[in-house]
């Protein structure tokens, strides 16, 4: 564990390293001399007890000294996260969002990155919002971790100190898929970054379609994909028109996928359910969503079929 | 059933009140029979949740999907949590062995509110019975830890509702016995025990007590409002309704920390009986160990924070939070001298109860010093929330007061059934408990550290071997409970006839028969010596 990659690893690591040596000191001392004294005075030496009651000087001695040695752990402990709050005025800022089951990464104008890419050596403060439930956001090898908790503002900061990737995970449960909840951080060289940061930047500024901004902020896209992968229910990719094998009233039948198909996996989803998926896991979206917006999401679908 | 030693003698278990047969049991307001009752339940739903725990070590053998899905899983580890935390350890040393004990040991013939001692086990068995019914009727197994954080707990459509509803009337069994304990210890107290004269495990159930009657209402109508603001949608919490998140984390941890005590301070009162015991020995250091158990559940009410120490509050409560933390730890050191000072100059037995207590302190010490990385903030940082975690406090609760509770089950096992169970079996039993314990939690210290989150249905390659490892340890442990139990289920009927006092033990439960009369006493005792009175020197009297 003790690989930092962050100016903040000293500092946590300086503490584990603290309270773990005078951990094991004790906890071995003190077993060893449970063991021996079981052998030691064991009944079988037939030795007469003794009947000594306590001994104020004891009692004052380890009441002192594990007092002073917690404190000393205070100390260390308190050092190693002091710096965690005071973040620097030039740091960099960049919004994290996390919603079920996904993190983003909002450098401003438009520009999301599912990753966080970073360049080395430069202070960056995360600014953490939840758009739904609550989330953590961990970077073990950065030993950074704040919650994201929805209708607060919290944040975070570091300064990446090696070039490489390093994960990112979700640790404040967050249902169905938490535990599927990550994503990198790539901290590069600055020349390197910069050459990222342009190609992203003329890659973002196309807005995002209103049938995407619709589906990602009701949810949709936590369990439905937009690439084709197989998530909690069936990709969107290559949907729209397809002939689709389902379970209606217990038998299979095959249905074109139209717009009212899509209306109807909508409203009442458990219906119609594609054959190889679960029943019950998804709720109507009756009065979440609007008329209007079924057709503007149906009209979005078509278009991830273009270019297949 | 067993023998009566003299023939006037007629135990606890034959005596018969106004009912017979099994409404004998079932309407009894004899504290022993009660206490009784609970094991019987406990043990039931112990092993429930030690089966969901047992499938979730399986599941997690392997990175994906391999025996159950993400929502089954989410739906195991909120039941087993529920059962474990609620039913199971923070009920079980007072329900079972203070029930059963404490008027014993304080020379009373019963609790002080015998009918509302039954009444408390009817509120248990209930909540009980609802929580494991969650996990089977309607919408799913909630799925929101046993925790219930909102907004999520706000709006899974699994059953919620019926998990906190358990939580809460266990909530009210634990309120009731708790005061029921309080009242019995300031007014039953056998002439001559004055408050220094008591016990320490009485003790221990003291402070529990009160932290039971102060802490558990915070957390019950904090549960209420989550059920209110699912149903009428008002909104306390949930930031949808205008709520607030972390205001629930705080009301939820001022009980749950506290609740932390109610779990090991009657365990640490156990083994404060068995070492004078086991070793002829007055306990060392009476006084010192009694003030840690008042100020662990005086100073145990301010730490709640440091749950929450990633939760975005304020710089000031961090710092606050640690600093008290720290200071709680002070009285455990203390208790940890006073006992293995007890066993320096004693004439020591090594027989299983013994044997289960020197565990205790093992594995106590360390779920203590890695409860220290959790106190201290930086450190904490890391392995919130991850196995770390997990590993702590399985080895406070499990370790702790889990080895506590086996400890106590063989040390006064001859006292409540008036038989022996069988030494080398109950060796062998403790011999895969002990292993298989530590196989399976000390590798969740491991991938804690390196970043493995807790409550991960799936997870990083790199973290399968600690995962393995912690599997094959869960299998081991369950080997050890099943032979440990069979021996003291088959002793129980069957083992050989235990004398009065097979320990030589001196506080009062060692004087009166195995098992006790429906009264405890004949004539209730007199008590002119300290509790822990092995010889005729004049320091000790």
């Amino acid at each position: 564990m003790f690989s930092g990659a962050s100016n903040l690893a000293e500092g946590v690591d300086k503490a584990f390293l603290f309270i773990f040596t005078i951990a094991a000191i004790f906890i071995i001392g003190i077993t060893a001399f449970m063991i021996w004294t079981v052998i030691h005075f064991s009944r079988k030496k037939g030795k007469a007890p003794m009947q000594f009651t306590g001994n104020v000087i004891a009692e004052i001695i380890w009441t002192g000294v594990p007092l002073v040695i917690v404190m000393v752990m205070f100390y260390f402990g308190w050092h190693g996260f002091a710096p965690m709050r005071n973040v620097p005025a030039d740091a960099m800022k960049i919004t994290a969002i996390g919603r079920m089951w996904q993190w983003e990464f909002d450098y401003g104008n438009g520009m999301k990155s599912k990753d966080l890419v970073l360049p080395v050596n430069k202070a960056v403060r995360l600014d953490l919002k939840s758009e739904d439930v609550n989330h953590s956001l961990f970077i073990p090898a950065f030993r950074v971790k704040e919650d994201v908790i929805p209708g607060y503002s919290n944040y975070m900061w570091f300064i990446p100190t090696i070039v490489g990737d390093y994960e990112i995970l979700c640790t404040e449960y967050c249902g169905l898929l938490h535990s599927s909840m990550l994503a990198k951080a790539r901290i590069k060289e600055q020349a390197d970054y910069d050459k990222w940061f342009a190609d992203f930047k003329s890659e973002a500024v196309k807005p995002e379609p209103d049938g995407y901004l619709l589906i990602r902020n009701t949810g949709c896209i936590a369990c439905h994909s937009i690439d084709g992968t197989k998530l909690v229910g069936p990709s969107f990719t290559g949907l729209y028109g397809s002939s689709r094998v389902v379970v209606k009233n217990g038998s299979e039948v095959t249905v074109i996928a139209d717009e009212n198909y899509i209306k109807n996996s909508i409203l009442n989803p458990d219906l119609e359910i594609v054959t190889g998926f679960n029943k019950g896991l998804m709720k109507s979206y009756q009065e979440i969503l609007k008329e209007a917006d079924i057709k503007t999401i149906a009209d979005y679908l078509k278009t991830l079929n273009e270019g297949k | 059933m067993s023998n009566s030693e003299t023939g006037t003698h007629v135990s606890y278990l034959e005596h018969e009140g106004k009912y017979k047969g099994l409404l004998g049991w079932l309407l009894t307001t004899d504290h022993k029979k009660i206490g009784l009752l609970y094991l019987y339940c406990i043990i039931v739903f112990f092993f429930v949740a030690a089966i969901l725990g047992i499938l979730m070590r399986v599941e997690l053998i392997a990175p994906g999907q391999t025996i159950m899905g993400a929502q089954t899983y989410n739906g195991m580890f909120t039941i087993h949590g529920i059962i474990m935390i609620f039913v199971i350890v923070i009920p079980a040393l007072p329900a079972i062995f203070g029930n059963f004990f404490l008027p014993i040991m304080i020379g009373a013939k019963d609790v002080a509110f015998p009918k509302l001692n039954l009444f408390s086990f009817y509120l248990f068995l209930i909540g009980a019975i609802f929580g494991v019914l969650s996990q089977f009727i309607g919408g799913g197994a909630p799925d929101t830890g046993w925790t219930f954080y909102v907004p999520y707990s706000s709006q899974s459509s699994t059953n919620v509702i019926y998990a906190l509803i358990a939580a809460f009337i266990l909530g009210f069994s634990s309120i009731l016995t708790g005061l029921n304990f309080i009242v019995t210890m300031h007014r039953m107290r056998a002439p001559g025990m004055g408050w220094f004269r008591m016990p320490l495990f009485p003790w221990s159930l003291y402070a529990t007590a009160w932290i039971q009657v102060l802490a558990t209402p915070i957390v019950g109508i904090t549960l209420l409002m989550v059920i209110a603001e699912r149903v009428l949608k008002i909104g306390f919490f949930d930031p949808a309704l205008g709520g607030d998140p972390v205001l629930f984390q705080h009301l939820f941890w001022i009980y749950s920390h506290p609740a932390v005590y109610i779990m090991i301070l009657p365990g640490m009162g156990i083994v404060t009986e068995i070492f004078p015991t086991f070793s002829q020995k007055p306990i060392f250091g009476y006084t010192a160990i009694l003030f840690s158990s008042l100020a662990i559940a005086f100073v145990g009410y301010f730490v709640w924070g440091h749950h929450m120490y990633t939760a975005g509050i304020s710089t000031g409560s961090r710092w606050f939070f640690s600093f008290l933390t720290f200071l709680v730890a002070v009285p455990s050191a203390i208790k940890v001298f006073n006992w293995v000072s007890t066993l320096y100059g004693g004439s020591i037995e090594m027989r299983p109860p013994l044997l289960y207590a020197i565990s205790f302190i093992f594995l106590f010490m360390i779920g203590g010093f890695t409860g220290l990385t959790l106190g201290s903030v930086a450190t904490d940082i890391q392995v919130h929330d991850t196995a770390f975690v997990v590993a702590h406090f399985h080895y406070i609760i499990f370790g702790g007061m889990g080895f506590a509770f086996f400890a106590g089950m063989h040390y006064w096992f001859p006292k409540i059934f008036g038989r022996m169970y069988n030494d080398k079996l109950a060796y062998i039993g403790w011999g895969f408990l002990f292993t298989g314990f530590n196989v399976l939690y000390f590798p969740q210290f491991i991938i804690g550290l390196q970043g493995m989150p807790r409550r991960y249905f799936d997870y990083l390659p790199q973290f399968q071997t600690g995962q393995v490892i912690s599997t094959i340890g869960g299998f081991i442990l369950f080997t050890g409970l099943i032979i440990m139990v069979g021996n003291l289920v088959y002793h129980a009927k069957r083992g050989a006839i235990a004398p009065a006092n097979p320990w030589k033990g001196v506080t009062l439960e060692w004087q009166i028969p195995s098992p006790p009369s429906h009264e405890n006493f004949d004539e209730i005792p007199e008590i002119n010596h300290a509790p822990y009175f092995f010889g005729n020197t004049s320091e000790n009297k």
